[in-house]
C-alpha cells in the first residue's frame, strides 16, 4: 500500500509498504530517518517516541496505515519545531488547545526546512563543531542542549525518545516538578545514565526559561 | 566504502586549553546523539541491502535429527537460507577463551536460543516468514540444568568430548573451571572465632539489557573480502574469532565500530557478527542483521546466576576470624567468559576486609541453560552480595553498628588478599563508608503533603493501591571492591595512533584507536588527554576500526586505564618528536630549546619557566608528526590452580552505598528513597562522566535487588521472560536520587593516578539495597531479586 503523511513538516509518502509495518519502520527504513530508537519494538522502552498529531506515541506500536494523513514529528525535526513553537508564543500543537498541525501547515508550504526523503537517504553523520567545554549549539531544541549540557547523554540510544517525550512535557508545563518529570519520563527507559542527569537535563531546559524560548539554549 | 550511508564519523571538537583533563569537557558526539544523527549499528544502510534473520532452537537440549530449508529457499524474496553445511571451512566454532560456541547448531543444541539456521532475504518479514518454514526434527535429551544434575553420577555431558586447556584440572567435565584459593588456616582460625555466622545466598540471572539491540552491516568486499560496520565491545577480538570461520585472513574482514547502544559486558560474546558475513560472502550483498529485543535475550551472554555457601568468624572485639566459602556459578551451555568469571568471583570473594585465614572454592557449571558471561561488576557483584549480607549477620550478632563493624575490618594499603597479592595502592574502604553514612538522610514520610499522600512517591507508585498505611523505612550499607584490567597473566594492552599537523591555520591532533566507545566516554577522555598532553584545543577522534592495533576491551573498567594510557603515552612520544622539529627549525633561536623542560601548551612550545619558544603551527608547518604505539600496565600471573596464590590483579576500585528504602508490608512492595554513593575513582578526568557512570551502575545494582531477573524454567531449562514486558528493567519512577561522593586518591602505578570506575558501583548498590530491605523489615532475604512474595511470606 502507499501510505503519505507529514513528517517534520514535509509530506512524504512511501510505496510497496506491508500491512504490517510499522510507522517506525517506515520511518527509519524508508524515509531515511533513523533518529527514532528500535530498542523493543515492543512498546516498553519508549526509545522510538515519536509525536503523532502533537500526542507522544510509541511509533513501534502504530501501523504505518494509521499515520495515513497525519502530522509525525520526530526527533529529527524536534528543533525546528521548537522554534516554531517559540515563533508562535508556545504553542505548536493541540497539546495546548490550537488547531493540531498549525506549524507543519507553514512547514509544507515551504517556510520551513524540513527533510527531504532524497537528503535523508544520503544523510552522512556530521561532525559536532561545538565548543568543547560549553557545548553550546546553534539550531538545537533547547532540550536537545540541555540534554548535552547536562550529561544527560551516554550511550545515546534512549535519547531521542527521551527529548521527545520531554520537549512534550515542557510545552505543556513549563516548571514541571520532579514528580512530574518521572511521571512524564516513566515510559521510557534509559539503562546507561541512572535517570539523574536526564532529571538534571529537564530542570535546567526548565530554567532556562521554559519550552517558549528556542534556537540558542541560552 | 561507496554505498553505505549513516557510517561511523569523525568527530571534531575545539576545547579551549582548560578543556584538558580533569574538566567536565562534553561529549564530541553529544549532538549528533541529540538530534537523531549518530549512526548506530542499527541504523545503517545500503542501497540493494538484504535483511538477515537467525531461526534459533525452540528446544534447549536435543540431537537435531534433520533440517529441511528448501520450503523457505523457495520463497519470493529469499536469497539465501544456510545451516551448518553451509560453513565454508573446518572452523566451526568460536569463543571468547575456549573455541566452544558453534557458529550454528551442528548435531545438536545445547540450549533454548540457540542459533540452528540463518536466512538473507529483501525485507525483514520476508527473512522471518521464510525461516518458520525451516522445519527441524529435534530429539529431545535429558538436561542438565543445575550443580547436582551437572555432577551427578552419569549425568549428561554438555560437551562431550573436552579439549581445552582447563578440561584437566576441573573434577568433572561439566565444570567450567575451578578455582580453589586456600590461605593460612581457617579451620584453627574457626576455632578462635567467638561467633561464627553462616549464609546460602541466591543471586537470579540479570541481563545487560543494553538499550541498542544487537545490530550490524556486512558489507561483500571487491576482494572476496567483507567489511563489517557493527557495535561491539573489542573489534580485535571479534576478527581473531570471525577471520577463521569465514575462511579469510584477518586483513580480509575490516571491522569499523558503528554507534553502540550501550554493552555492560553483552557485547563481549559474538552475536551476529559471523552470521551477517557468511549471508553478505554467499549474497554478494550488503547484509543488515537487527535483533529485535526478545532475540536479544537469546543473543546475548547474561550474568551468571550464582549460589554462594559462606561461613565467616569473628573475635568478640569485633575482628573477622576467618572465611570460608563456596560459590557455583551457572555458566550455560558454552564457556564464554566463565574461567575469567570464576577467578574474579574467588579471589574477591572476602571483599575489602582483612581475613588471614580462607578455605575458597569457586566453580563454573556447564548446563543447558542460557550461556552466561560477562556482565558489569563480572563475578565480583555476586560476591559481594554474599560477603556483605554476612557483614550484616556478624555485626547484628555481635551487637555492633554495621558500618563500624565494616570499619573495623575495612582493608588499607597494605592489605594482603587471599591471592597472597598486596593491595598496593590507596584503599579507603573505612573512609568511603565514613562518607556515605555521613550524608544527610533524606526526610521521613517523603508521600505526606498537606492534601494527603502523594501516590507517585509511594512503594507501587502510581496503582493507587495504598496511602502509606503499611510503609516502614530502613537504611542499609555496603561497600565492595572491583578488580580493573584483565587479569590471571593477561597480555592487557592497547594500541593508540595520534597524528599531529597543521589543518586550516592550526595545529591540530587526531587521535585512533580502535576503543570500543559504548556510552562511557572514552571518545570525550582521549579529547582531554590530548589536549592536555599536545596543548592544541582541536582534536579529532577517528572512528574505531581494525586499521589501527587492538585498544582491548571496552570492560572490566579498564579502557580508560589502558587506552587512555596508551593515548597519553603516544601523545607523549609525539611531543618529543615535535620538540625534536622545533630543536632542528628553531634550536639556534634560543638556548632553552637545548637546555629547558619543554611543554606544549595552548598552541605554543614553552619551557617550564613560562616562555614561549615557538608556535605550534610554525614547528609543525608543512610537516607532520604520526605515531602509532602500544602500552602496557603492569604484568599479572596466573592463580596457582590447588591454593590460588598470585599476584592476579593490577588495580582496584572501591565504592560504597547507603540505601533508603521504604517497604509496604502489606503489599510485598519496595521503593528506594535514596542510593548515596561514594567511591575513590583515583583521579576523575572527567568528573561530570565519572558521576554518570557512577549513577548508571548503581541503578543496575538497584535493578537486580528489586526487579531483574532472567527466569529460566527449572523443567525445560527454557527462558519464560525475554521481553521488556517481562525482565523490568529500572524506570526513572523506580530511581531513586543518587547523591555521589567522589574521592581522588591517586595509584602512582595508573595514568594520571586514575581508577578504573564503571563495575564498582554496581557491586555495593545490591547489597546495600538488600540490608535496608531486611533493616525496614527484619526478614533474612537471601536472594536477588527480591519479590513481593519474599516480603509478604504468600
Ligand atoms: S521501540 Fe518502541 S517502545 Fe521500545
Ligand atoms: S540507554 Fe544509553 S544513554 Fe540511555
Amino acid at each position: 500500500m502507499r501510505v503519505k503523511f507529514t513528517v517534520n513538516g514535509r509530506e512524504q509518502q512511501a510505496d510497496d509498504v506491508w500491512e504490517g509495518e510499522s510507522l517506525l519502520y517506515v520511518l527509519r527504513e524508508r524515509m531515511g530517518l533513523p533518529g527514532s530508537k528500535n530498542a523493543c519494538e515492543q512498546g516498553e522502552c519508549g526509545s522510538c517516541t515519536v509525536r503523532l498529531d502533537g500526542v507522544p506515541v510509541c511509533s513501534c506500536l502504530v501501523a504505518a496505515g494509521q499515520a495515513e494523513g497525519r502530522e509525525v514529528v520526530t526527533v529529527e525535526g524536534l528543533a525546528d519545531f521548537a522554534e516554531q513553537r517559540a515563533r508562535r508564543g508556545g504553542c505548536a500543537t493541540g497539546a495546548c488547545g490550537t488547531a493540531a498541525g498549525t506549524a507543519a501547515g507553514t512547514a509544507s508550504s515551504g517556510t520551513a526546512s524540513g527533510t527531504s526523503l532524497d537528503a535523508a537517504r544520503r544523510r552522512q553523520a556530521k561532525p559536532a563543531g561545538a565548543d568543547g567545554r560549553t557545548g553550546e549549539q546553534a539550531g538545537l531544541a533547547p532540550i536537545q542542549q540541555a540534554f548535552i549540557d547536562a550529561g544527560a547523554v551516554q550511550c545515546g540510544f534512549c535519547t531521542p525518545g527521551l527529548l521527545v517525550a520531554a520537549d512534550e512535557l515542557l510545552e505543556r508545563n513549563a516548571q514541571p516538578s520532579d514528580a512530574d518529570i518521572r511521571e512524564a519520563l516513566s515510559g521510557n527507559l534509559c539503562r546507561c545514565t541512572g535517570y539523574e542527569k536526564i532529571l538534571d537535563a529537564v530542570r535546567l531546559a526548565a530554567a532556562r526559561g521554559d519550552a517558549r524560548t528556542t534556537g540558542t539554549g541560552a | 566504502m561507496t554505498g553505505v550511508t549513516r557510517t561511523p564519523t569523525h568527530l571534531t571538537q575545539g576545547g579551549t586549553a582548560d578543556a584538558g583533563i580533569g574538566a567536565s569537557t562534553l561529549r564530541p558526539d553529544g549532538t549528533l546523539k541529540v538530534t537523531g544523527e549518530f549512526a548506530y549499528s542499527s541504523d545503517l544502510w545500503h542501497e540493494d541491502m538484504l535483511w538477515g534473520f537467525t531461526l534459533r532452537s525452540t528446544v534447549a537440549h536435543a540431537e537435531i535429527v534433520s533440517i529441511d530449508t528448501s520450503e523457505a529457499l523457495a520463497q519470493p524474496g529469499v536469497y539465501a537460507v544456510l545451516t551448518y553445511d553451509d560453513l565454508p571451512t573446518d572452523v566451526k566454532n568460536y569463543g571468547l577463551e575456549i573455541q566452544d560456541t558453534p557458529v550454528l547448531a551442528h548435531g545438536k543444541v545445547r540450549h533454548h536460543g540457540e542459533p540452528v539456521a540463518l536466512v538473507a532475504a529483501d525485507h525483514p518479514e520476508t527473512a522471518r516468514r521464510a525461516a518458520a518454514k525451516i522445519s527441524i526434527e529435534y530429539r529431545e535429551l535429558p538436561l542438565v540444568t543445575d550443580e547436582e544434575s551437572a555432577t551427578r553420577e552419569g549425568a549428561p555431558l554438555v560437551h562431550e568430548n573436552r579439549t581445552d586447556h582447563h578440561a584437566g584440572h576441573v573434577p568433572h567435565p561439566n565444570i567450567v573451571h575451578r578455582q580453589p584459593i586456600v590461605r593460612g588456616d581457617a579451620e584453627a582460625a574457626a576455632r578462635r572465632a567467638d561467633v561464627i555466622v553462616t549464609g546460602e545466598y541466591v543471586f537470579g540471572m540479570q541481563d545487560q539489557a543494553f538499550l541498542g539491540p544487537e545490530s550490524g552491516l556486512a558489507v561483500p568486499g571487491e576482494d572476496g573480502g567483507v567489511d563489517l560496520y557493527v557495535a561491539t565491545q573489542w573489534l580485535h577480538s571479534d576478527l581473531r574469532q570471525i577471520a577463521p570461520v569465514l575462511g579469510l585472513p584477518e586483513e580480509k574482514v575490516r571491522m569499523t565500530l558503528s554507534g553502540v547502544g550501550g554493552a555492560f559486558g553483552g557485547r563481549e560474546d559474538l552475536s551476529m557478527q559471523i552470521h551477517a558475513c557468511l549471508l553478505a560472502l554467499r549474497t554478494g550483498k550488503p547484509v543488515k542483521i537487527v535483533y529485535n529485543r526478545f532475540e536479544s535475550f537469546f543473543g546475548h551472554v547474561h550474568r551468571h546466576p550464582a549460589k554462594l555457601w559462606y561461613e565467616h568468624g569473628a573475635t568478640k572485639d569485633g575482628k573477622l576470624t576467618h572465611l570460608k566459602c563456596r560459590i557455583v556459578l551457572d555458566g550455560g551451555a558454552y564457556a564464554s567468559a566463565s574461567p575469567a568469571v570464576v577467578g574474579n568471583a574467588s579471589s574477591l570473594s572476602v571483599g575489602p576486609y582483612v581475613v588471614e585465614d580462607v578455605d575458597i572454592e569457586a566453580i563454573a557449571l556447564y548446563s543447558n541453560n542460557p550461556p552466561c558471561g560477562a556482565m558489569r561488576g563480572f563475578g565480583a557483584v555476586q560476591a559481594c552480595f554474599a560477603y556483605e549480607a554476612q557483614m550484616d549477620k556478624l555485626a547484628k550478632k555481635l551487637g555492633m553498628d554495621p558500618v563500624e563493624f565494616r570499619q573495623l575490618n575495612a582493608m588499607e594499603q597494605g592489605t594482603r588478599l587471599p591471592t597472597g597479592q598486596e593491595v598496593d595502592s590507596p584503599a579507603p574502604v573505612a573512609e568511603l563508608l565514613r562518607r556515605v553514612k555521613a550524608m544527610p538522610l533524606p526526610p521521613e514520610n517523603q508521600w505526606v503533603t498537606t492534601e494527603g499522600a502523594d501516590v507517585r512517591a509511594l512503594p507501587g507508585g502510581l496503582s493507587n493501591t495504598t496511602h502509606g498505611e503499611d510503609v516502614v523505612r530502613g537504611v542499609g550499607y555496603a561497600v565492595g571492591i572491583k578488580n580493573v584490567g584483565f587479569s590471571e597473566g593477561f597480555d592487557d594492552y592497547s594500541t593508540a595512533r595520534v597524528r599531529m599537523e597543521v589543518v586550516g591555520g592550526e595545529p591540530v591532533a587526531t587521535v585512533h584507536t580502535a576503543m570500543a566507545e559504548v556510552g562511557q566516554g572514552g571518545v570525550t577522555v582521549h579529547a582531554q588527554i590530548a589536549r592536555t598532553e599536545l596543548g592544541v584545543e582541536q582534536v579529532t577522534i577517528h572512528p574505531a576500526d581494525t586499521q589501527v592495533g587492538s585498544a582491548g576491551s571496552t570492560s572490566a573498567s579498564r579502557q580508560t586505564y589502558v587506552t587512555g594510557g596508551a593515548v597519553k603515552n603516544t601523545c607523549e612520544h609525539v611531543r618529543e618528536k615535535v620538540l625534536e622539529l622545533g630543536r632542528r627549525k628553531f634550536g639556534t633561536h634560543h638556548p632553552a630549546w637545548a637546555t629547558a623542560e619543554l611543554v606544549l601548551e595552548g598552541g605554543k612550545v614553552v619551557t617550564d619557566g613560562g616562555e614561549v619558544l615557538a608556535d605550534l603551527v610554525d614547528v609543525l608547518e608543512g610537516e607532520a608528526v604520526d605515531l602509532e604505539l602500544e602500552w602496557r600496565h603492569r604484568p599479572t600471573e596466573a592463580f596457582d590452580l590447588r591454593t590460588g596464590q598470585g599476584n592476579g590483579h593490577v588495580q582496584y576500585s572501591f565504592a560504597a552505598h547507603r540505601a533508603v528504602v521504604e517497604v509496604d508490608t502489606g503489599l510485598g512492595l519496595v521503593k528506594v528513597i535514596e542510593l548515596a554513593c561514594a567511591q575513590d575513582v583515583g583521579k576523575a578526568l572527567n568528573p561530570l562522566s565519572v558521576v554518570g557512570q557512577i549513577q548508571g551502575g548503581t541503578t543496575q545494582g538497584l535493578g537486580v535487588a528489586v526487579m531483574e531477573e532472567i527466569i529460566v524454567d527449572p523443567k525445560t531449562a527454557k527462558v519464560r521472560n525475554p521481553s521488556f514486558t517481562d525482565y523490568l528493567i529500572p524506570t526513572i519512577l523506580d530511581t531513586p536520587t543518587i547523591p555521589v561522593d567522589v574521592l581522588e586518591l591517586a595509584d602512582e602505578h595508573a595514568p594520571y593516578g586514575l581508577r578504573g570506575i564503571g563495575e564498582a558501583p554496581t557491586l555495593s548498590s545490591t547489597p546495600a539495597v538488600l540490608a535496608a530491605i531486611r533493616n525496614a523489615t527484619g526478614l533474612e532475604l537471601n536472594r536477588t531479586p527480591v519479590r513481593p512474595e519474599h516480603l509478604t511470606g504468600t
